[in-house]
C-alpha cells in the first residue's frame, strides 16, 4: 500500500539570485492526499509547478513512478493540475473543456464524449455539457477544473489552493467533496495551501515548507502534537511559547529552566545537551485555569511546584462552544488559554482583571530545539 | 467624479460645446458638401451645380470604364497587406507578450518608433532598397558575380531585379506602414491573457503548436478583429505607397480620387469615388460591430 509514486531527491529552484526551493527531499505514496503547507512565498508552489513540468529543477531529480521527468515537459507527464484560477477555457463549453486532454491524446470523438459525460456526473455536474464557462458560478467552474483533470485518469492530480477562491459556505462544502472525491477515485491528490485548517482536515499527511526548506513531513495530528521547530508549532494552530535552558535531562524526566513560567517539568527526556536553549510549546487548550488561591495548585504528573504559573486575566474572547482568554504573566507576556463551555454558565467562572493560577501537565509541553 | 452627466446637465453641455463646434465645422460641414457634389455637375471651369444626379455613381459601376477594376485591386491589396500583416504581426506580438518584461518595454518602442519618422522619408529609405541600384539589387549582383565565377560565367550576365514601381513594392511598402497598427492591438489582447490557460493545455497533453491554434488564436479573437480592421481600412485609402513605389498599373482608389480632384478637375466625380470609400469602411466597421455582438452575445 505504500507504494512512492512521487520522489524527490535533493531539488532545488533558484530563480536568479533568489532561492524558492531548497535542497527538498521527499516521497510522496500512492494513494495519499498530501498537502504542502507553508506561507506564501515559501517554495510551496514553486515544487507543485516543478511537478506540473512548468519549471525545472536547478538541481537534484523528480521521480514519478519510479522515472526521473526532472526534464519531460508538461505534456508528457503523467499528471494533470488544478490551477488556482481554474484556467477553464472561456471560448470552449464545458465538455470542450472537458474533452480537451483527451482530444489531444488522439482518443476517438464518441469515446471522448462518453468519457467526459462520466467525468461531469463525477463532479456532479452531468448535464453542464453544452454550458460556456461565464454562465457558471466559481464553484461549478472549479468541478469543471476538477472533471477536465481527472478524465485523463493521471497518476497524480494537482491542487493549486483549490478552494482559495471559493467563498466560506462552498469551501467547507468543497473540504469534504474534495477528500471523498479522492477516495473514490484513488487517484493521488498534491494539494498545495497556505491555510492550516484546509490542510489538517483534508490531507492524509502534510509537508510544512518555509523559506524554501522543508521544516516537517507529518500526519495532520502530529504536526499540530509534535511539531518539530518554532516555526511549524507557530504556524500550525496557535501556542504558547516558553524559551529556557534544560537544566536536567534524564531518561523519564526533564526540566527547562525558563524565566518567564518558572522551571517547567517533563516526563519524558530530551535528546539534547543540558545547558542549551531550548523552547517549550504549550497549546492553549492544554492549560487549565484555576481561581487564584494562597496554594499553588499541584500538577498530577509533577512535582509540587513546578508547571505553574500565576497571572490576571487581561481579555476574553466568547466562542459560544469555547471561551479564549488572554492571561497576563509575570514580565507581561500574554498566556492564550482555550476553555470549552461544558456548562451554560461556565463563561461566567473567571472575569476580566481576575488572579488566576495556570498550569499544565508535564506530558503537555513540545519541546523544541530550534 | 462619480457623479453622472446626469446630474450635470449644465457642465456637460459646457464641455462639450467646443469639441462639439470643432466636429460640426471642420468635419460633418465639409463632409456633407463633399457628399452634396457628388449629386452634382460641373458647370464650366469651376461652378458646380448640385442636380440630384446619380450619374456620377453610374459611372463607377460603369464597366466599360476602369474605376470597378480599381476598386476590386484596391481591396485587393488591402486584403494581401492585411493578410501579410497579420502573418507577420502575430508572432511579433507573440514573441513581444512573452518577453523578460525588461526587453518588453525596449520591443514596444521598436515597434512604434515608426511613427515618430515620417512617411515620406520611410518611403523614400524603401526605395533606396527596391531601386534598380538599390541595395537588394547591389547585393544580389554582387553574390551573382560570385556564383558566376564559381560556375565560370555559365551564369551569363546579370539582370538586376525588377523591384520598384511594382504591385509588390506597394504591397511591401503596405505592410511596412501598417506593421505596427497590427502588432499592438494584437500584442494589448495577448498580453491580457490568462498564462496559466496556456499552462493548463500543455498540462492536458497539448503541444506548444497545438496550443497556439486552440487556445491562443481563438483568445486573441477580438485584438485579430481589431487588427485588421485597422490595418485593412488605411491601407484601402492609402495614397502616397502607391503613388510612389507603384507601377503605372498599380494606381489605387486613393489615386483615382486624387486626379480627379487635381488634373481632371471633376470633383464631383471625385466626391463620389470617396463617398463608395466612405461605405466601403463602414461596411467594415459595421461586420466587427456584427462579430463583436456574436462574441458578447455568446458570453452574456
Amino acid at each position: 500500500m505504500t507504494h512512492p509514486i512521487i520522489s524527490f531527491q535533493n531539488v532545488s529552484k533558484r530563480f536568479g539570485k533568489t532561492t524558492a526551493v531548497d535542497n527538498v527531499s521527499l516521497t510522496i505514496n500512492e494513494g495519499e492526499f498530501f498537502s504542502l503547507l507553508g506561507p506564501s512565498g515559501c517554495g510551496k508552489t514553486t515544487l507543485l509547478r516543478m511537478l506540473a513540468g512548468f519549471e525545472m529543477p536547478t538541481e537534484g531529480h523528480i521521480l514519478i513512478d519510479g522515472k526521473d521527468v526532472s526534464l519531460t515537459p508538461p505534456n508528457q507527464r503523467p499528471v494533470n493540475m488544478v490551477f488556482q484560477s481554474y484556467a477553464v477555457f472561456p471560448h470552449m463549453t464545458v465538455l470542450d473543456n472537458v474533452a480537451y486532454g483527451l482530444k489531444m491524446d488522439g482518443v476517438p470523438a464518441a469515446e471522448r464524449r462518453d468519457r467526459a459525460e462520466e467525468a461531469l456526473g463525477l463532479v456532479q455536474l452531468a448535464g453542464y455539457g453544452a454550458r460556456k464557462p461565464d454562465q457558471l458560478s466559481g464553484g461549478q467552474r472549479q468541478r469543471v477544473a476538477l472533471a477536465r483533470a481527472l478524465v485523463k485518469k493521471p497518476r497524480v492530480l494537482l491542487l493549486d489552493e483549490p478552494l482559495s477562491a471559493l467563498d466560506a459556505k462552498l469551501r467547507d462544502a468543497m473540504r469534504s467533496e474534495l477528500t471523498s472525491l479522492q477516495q473514490k477515485v484513488g487517484i493521488t491528490f498534491i494539494m498545495v495551501t497556505h491555510d492550516q485548517d484546509e490542510a489538517l482536515a483534508m490531507a492524509t499527511r502534510c509537508a510544512v515548507m518555509n523559506r524554501g526548506l522543508l521544516q516537517q513531513v507529518a500526519t495532520p495530528s502530529d504536526l499540530y502534537e509534535f511539531p518539530n521547530s518554532r516555526f511549524v508549532a507557530d504556524f500550525i494552530g496557535s501556542v504558547n511559547m516558553f524559551e529556557g535552558t534544560l537544566d536536567v535531562d534524564e531518561p523519564d524526566h526533564a526540566i527547562i529552566a525558563t524565566t518567564e513560567a518558572g522551571p517547567i517539568y517533563l516526563d519524558h527526556g530530551v535528546t539534547g545537551a543540558t545547558g542549551t536553549t531550548v523552547w517549550a510549546a504549550v497549546r492553549p487548550e492544554k492549560i487549565e485555569m484555576h481561581k487564584r488561591t494562597d496554594t499553588p495548585p499541584k500538577v498530577d504528573d509533577a512535582p509540587e511546584g513546578y508547571n505553574v504559573i500565576a497571572g490576571t486575566v487581561r481579555h476574553l474572547v466568547y466562542l459560544g462552544s469555547e471561551s479564549i482568554y488572554e492571561v497576563e504573566i509575570t514580565g507581561g507576556k500574554l498566556i492564550k488559554v482555550v476553555r470549552p463551555n461544558l456548562t451554560r454558565w461556565d463563561q461566567e467562572d473567571f472575569v476580566i482583571g481576575e488572579a488566576v493560577w495556570l498550569s499544565f501537565h508535564a506530558c503537555s509541553p513540545a519541546v523544541l530545539l530550534s | 467624479m462619480e457623479q453622472g452627466w446626469r446630474q450635470a446637465k449644465g457642465m456637460f453641455w459646457a464641455m462639450l460645446t467646443a469639441p462639439l463646434f470643432w466636429l460640426v465645422v471642420f468635419f460633418f460641414v465639409p463632409l456633407g458638401i463633399v457628399w452634396l457634389y457628388s449629386f452634382g455637375e460641373n458647370r464650366g471651369l469651376i461652378d458646380i451645380v448640385f442636380t440630384g444626379t446619380w450619374s456620377n455613381y453610374a459611372h463607377i459601376f460603369d464597366l466599360t470604364q476602369p474605376y470597378l477594376d480599381i476598386f476590386v485591386k484596391s481591396l485587393w491589396i488591402a486584403t494581401l497587406t492585411t493578410f501579410f500583416c497579420l502573418v507577420l504581426g502575430f508572432p511579433v506580438a507573440l514573441a513581444i507578450t512573452f518577453a523578460p518584461p525588461k526587453a518588453k518595454a525596449w520591443l514596444l518602442l521598436l515597434v512604434m518608433l515608426p511613427f515618430w519618422t515620417n512617411l515620406l522619408i520611410r518611403t523614400y529609405a524603401l526605395m533606396a532598397f527596391l531601386r534598380t541600384e538599390g541595395y537588394i539589387n547591389t547585393t544580389y549582383h554582387v553574390l551573382f558575380d560570385m556564383a558566376n565565377a564559381v560556375a565560370g560565367g555559365h551564369l551569363g550576365t546579370f539582370q538586376p531585379m525588377e523591384l520598384m514601381n511594382t504591385n509588390f513594392a506597394v504591397v511591401l511598402g503596405l505592410v511596412f506602414v501598417n506593421l505596427p497598427f497590427m502588432i499592438l492591438p494584437l500584442y494589448s489582447t495577448l498580453d491580457r491573457m490568462d498564462r496559466s490557460l496556456l499552462e493548463a493545455s500543455l498540462d492536458l497533453g497539448a503541444g506548444h503548436i497545438s496550443t497556439l491554434f486552440n487556445i491562443v488564436v481563438p483568445m486573441a479573437g477580438a485584438g485579430i478583429v481589431s487588427g485588421i480592421l485597422i490595418t485593412f481600412i488605411p491601407a484601402l485609402g492609402s495614397y502616397l505607397t502607391p503613388d510612389m513605389l507603384g507601377g503605372p498599373d498599380s494606381q489605387m482608389i486613393a489615386n483615382v480620387i486624387e486626379s480627379q480632384f487635381k488634373r481632371a478637375n471633376n470633383w464631383p466625380f471625385g466626391a463620389a469615388l470617396s463617398f463608395i470609400l466612405v461605405y466601403m469602411t463602414f461596411i467594415g466597421i459595421a461586420i466587427q460591430g456584427l462579430l463583436e455582438r456574436k462574441d458578447a452575445g455568446r458570453s452574456a
